[in-house]
């Protein structure tokens, strides 16, 4: 897939050793492998099989994903923050492209 | 030439061909929930599943799962021809075992989800989620 895009979303701010709650979504056709084309072929499933998201090196969520999450697969989960870092999320799509983004979180 | 007996044959094999989509499916879904749980007791109750009564896109549904100290939560779509959905481990640095992620149905079905605790032990809940439109393409 070319010109994969993730974007995430962080609260504002937070305290030290709050909860917060971060959602992710990136596109991604997630071809499940389930449709047919026009000569009643099936399309073979290229998708995002897993998906995982650590702060200050721990691990917060590792998730595995099947032909049945949703194109553009979103993704809600808590994370806790101790202190500031950064999130590292990790797309891995079925043809072994790895797609990875980094953001910073301050707390207060 | 077709004797009763070969008639009666014929319509016993195909009521059972036409029945074995609806087996499969059902094999596929205690296949998915022994695969998660090694056999395991499964119990009820301690997970919330949070999905639109109605939907009517089966493309993306939106779906909200809270279980409260789970360690790994499955997500399964039991009339879906593949029953897994989706598998969530909470490593050391999760907050509430909460998830939400918009999946597809392939029909009107009942979903489930399965938590593993932190003590080993397993408990379960499922919702139906009556769908107008179907999300499997073809």
């Amino acid at each position: 897939m070319t010109d994969v895009r993730p974007r995430i979303r962080l609260p504002r701010s937070a305290a030290a050793g709050d909860s917060i709650v971060v959602k992710t979504l990136i596109n991604h056709d997630m071809e499940s492998g389930q449709r047919r084309n026009s000569a009643g072929e099936i399309i073979p499933r290229q998708i995002v099989n897993r998906f995982t998201c650590e702060y200050a090196g721990v691990m917060v969520i590792d998730m595995e994903l099947h032909g049945a999450i949703s194109a553009n697969p979103y993704i809600e989960f808590e994370a806790v923050v101790p202190a500031s870092g950064d999130f590292v999320f990790t797309w891995y799509d079925d043809n072994g492209e790895v797609y990875t983004s980094t953001e910073s979180f301050t707390v207060a | 030439m077709f004797t009763r007996r070969d008639t009666l044959a014929i319509g016993v094999g195909a009521a059972a061909a036409s029945a074995l989509p609806f087996a499969a499916f059902a094999a596929t879904v205690d296949e998915a929930i022994a695969a998660f749980t090694g056999g395991a007791a499964v119990a009820e109750g301690g997970v919330t599943i949070t999905a639109p009564e109605i939907a009517e896109n089966g493309n993306t549904v939106p779906v909200t799962i809270e279980a409260p100290g789970a360690a790994e939560i499955t997500l399964l779509a039991t009339g879906n021809p593949a029953a897994e959905v989706a598998v969530f481990k909470f490593g050391p640095g999760a907050g509430n075992a909460m998830v939400a992620t918009r999946i597809r149905l392939g029909r009107t079905q009942d979903i489930m989800a399965i938590a593993k605790m932190a003590d080993g032990s397993f408990t379960s809940a499922r919702v139906e989620v009556k769908v107008t439109i179907g999300g499997c393409g073809g």
